[in-house]
């Protein structure tokens, strides 16, 4: 586990993986990506830093906690826009109604925006939290368990 | 907002919207208290969807206000406002009876996570019910299953077999889900629509082998869903090894919202003109739906294991559902919309009742009911009534559906499908008698791993499992509602199908 070239190199490209993660998540509405790309790219760097540092030092800075606080954050979000809408007298995601007055649909523009951050910050919550149970399972199970 | 413009998509947005939140609920009641709230919403929503149906016609509620056939489009008519009802109204029912048995049954620290998946589970098979758009439903049908796979594995903590029951069922679920999917797939190449009234529309004189691939994919696809006879070999350990709370939800929604899928395709997507349709009816759903009745009937009678035989008699009960469809007559197919509805409320019951069994003796093995009318009787006369209810007996609604059913076979011509129908009865006399006689026969287990005090289920479970036996007999005696409802779902799809009213 102590491999310093690894460490290193994890640690320089960390950043950027993240920086790319939030270019693919507010770009998407332009041109390819979203919140699924977006959230898996997002969730890979924390992946990175567990394989390079081990799964405690991951989960000392992102806790399982926070991850499934995330996860409801995101579904929420989604969820919320929606009913947000309905609550200003369109239909579910009508996203018109949150800016009735704008002539080229602003709505239409925000409101995927949101409902898109939504999408990533689930699909990274729930993506880092697979991978912390898969990596943290006991590695055999004893034959009295079964 | 207005409520009543929006109410047709309340049923979905509640659920879905309370389901995650549960995670951040402290573990034990909280969780628990949180879903019956959403249930009873739900519940109340789906009858105010209900009268509104029923009082002014079908409702079509335009997602994102974006118009069908573009948009996703929900279409709420009599046929899936009777399959919301009995969703909901079950779901409103078991989740209240679940706090005990899931206590004895279930993980602790899972409980925030079984709650959630109860409720994502109902808002999936709410959706595949409400929604008129044909990609809609594989999306839904994905939401309950997945939910419905973790659920079973969580009868783990009891029996590890709940594992492979789970996964088997994940493969088996997942392979009719993708043929499912790859039969939309060949169907919107050939009309370019996903939108099912637009598909029908669309659909008219096209008789070509890539709509006919399709409607074969679409139909053994569902018949893996809906366990439809030799594709049932999932259900009966699913049902087994979940854990009794489950069992009971499952059992009385799932396969009841998958045959509800099959009629909703073949009479409002495929009509009558595609002449595949016919010989679907005649060569794969009636002799198959035959088969299930009497092949898992008798099955049933060897099993040592309640909640086994019971699952084995769900697979008899669907035969009689797709028996009904596959005659293609109004009568038909109201006899199939009645025996949805009064199926969900005796196998309920049922499995309700052996989940009590379960609270007490620890075991739904037959042994262990044993003398439980000394022990238990409240349980034991519930398990009876509807028991004669699953064997038709008058003034229950089993009767209502064997009665639709018989008119059906008879009026279609197919004389030797109601005697059948009357002899696939007595099998079913013979395993539920068989438990009734040791219930009320034999003595009780002094010592042993049966052995047990003389101790009733609490009320909290008594209540909701009686409800639903005295539901079975009020609308076996009511029979004008359920019935009346029926026929006109049933005149409604006629007629978009095309068939002879």
């Amino acid at each position: 586990m102590d491999h310093l070239i690894l460490k290193v190199t994890s640690k320089l490209l960390f950043a950027p993986i993240i920086l790319f993660a939030l270019y693919v998540q507010f770009h998407g509405d332009y041109g390819p990506g979203g919140g699924f790309q977006a959230g898996v790219i997002f969730a890979v760097a924390f992946i990175l830093h567990a394989f390079c540092f081990g799964l405690d030092e991951t989960k000392k800075a992102l806790p399982q906690k926070a991850l499934t606080v995330a996860m409801v954050i995101g579904f929420l979000l989604y969820s919320g826009t929606g009913l947000v809408t309905m609550l200003r007298g369109a239909n579910l995601f009508g996203y018109d109604a949150l800016f009735p007055a704008s002539t080229h649909h602003a709505g239409q523009h925000y409101g995927i925006l949101v409902v898109e951050l939504g999408v990533g910050v689930t699909v990274a919550s729930t993506m880092l939290t697979i991978f912390y149970h898969f990596t943290g399972r006991e590695p055999d199970i004893d034959q009295e368990d079964w | 907002m207005s409520i009543a413009s929006q109410l047709p998509v309340l049923p979905i947005i509640m659920p879905i919207m309370a389901a995650p939140v549960t995670l951040l609920l402290p573990k034990g009641r909280a969780p628990h208290l949180w879903a019956c709230l959403f249930t009873w919403l739900t519940f109340a929503a789906c009858i105010a969807l209900f009268r509104e149906v029923d009082m002014s016609g079908p409702i079509s509620y335009h997602l994102g206000d974006w118009a069908p056939p573009i948009g996703i489009e929900y279409r709420i008519d009599l046929a899936n406002a009777l399959v919301l009802l009995l969703v909901s109204g079950i779901a409103a029912l078991v989740m209240p009876f679940a706090y005990r048995s899931v206590q004895l049954e279930v993980d602790e620290r899972q409980t925030p996570l079984f709650y959630g998946a109860m409720l994502i589970c109902m808002t999936g098979l709410l959706g595949v019910t409400i929604t008129g758009d044909a990609f809609n439903v594989f999306v839904f049908l994905e939401i309950s299953s997945l939910s419905t796979y973790a659920l079973i594995a969580m009868g783990a903590r009891r029996d590890r077999r709940a594992l492979t029951a789970a996964f088997n069922y994940l493969v088996m679920g997942t392979i009719g889900a993708t043929f499912f999917v790859i039969g939309l797939g060949l169907l919107y190449q050939a009309t370019g629509t996903l939108n099912m009234a637009d598909l029908s529309k669309q659909l008219i004189g096209q008789d070509n082998r890539m709509v006919q691939a399709g409607f074969a994919f679409i139909l053994v696809g569902m018949g893996l869903k809906l366990a439809m006879f030799p594709m049932h070999l999932w259900l009966p350990n699913a049902y087994t090894y979940a854990p009794s709370a489950v069992t009971a939800f499952i059992a009385a929604t799932a396969t009841k919202v998958a045959v509800y899928v099959i009629i909703r395709f073949f009479f409002s997507v495929f009509n009558f003109d595609f002449a595949f349709i016919g010989a679907a009816f005649t060569y794969v759903l009636l002799p198959l739906g035959l088969l299930g009745m009497f092949g898992a009937s008798f099955v049933a009678l060897f099993q040592e294991d309640v909640k086994r035989m019971l699952a084995y008699s769900s697979v008899a009960q669907i035969g009689y559902m797709l028996l009904g469809l596959s005659f293609a007559t109004v009568e038909g197919l109201t006899a199939s919309l009645v025996h949805i509805f009064n199926h969900a409320l005796m196998k309920g019951a049922l499995f309700m009742a052996v989940a009590c069994v379960v609270l007490r003796a620890g075991s739904h093995s037959i042994h262990a009911f044993a003398g439980l009318s000394k022990r238990m009787p409240v349980t034991t006369w519930a398990f009876i009534i509807s028991g004669l209810s699953l064997i038709g007996v008058p003034l229950t609604v089993g009767f209502i559906s064997k009665w639709y059913l018989l008119n059906a076979a008879f009026a279609a011509g197919h004389w030797y499908a109601g005697f059948l129908i009357v002899a696939s009865s007595l099998i079913a006399l013979a395993y539920v008698g068989r438990v009734a006689e040791v219930m009320l026969l034999r003595e009780p287990a002094e010592e042993g791993k049966y052995a047990m005090a003389k101790e009733e289920a609490p009320l909290s479970m008594l209540i909701p499992m009686w409800i639903l036996v005295l539901a079975n007999i009020y609308f076996g005696v009511r029979t004008d509602l359920t019935g009346d409802i029926a026929t006109r779902a049933a005149e409604a799809l006629m007629m978009a199908a095309g068939g002879a009213p």
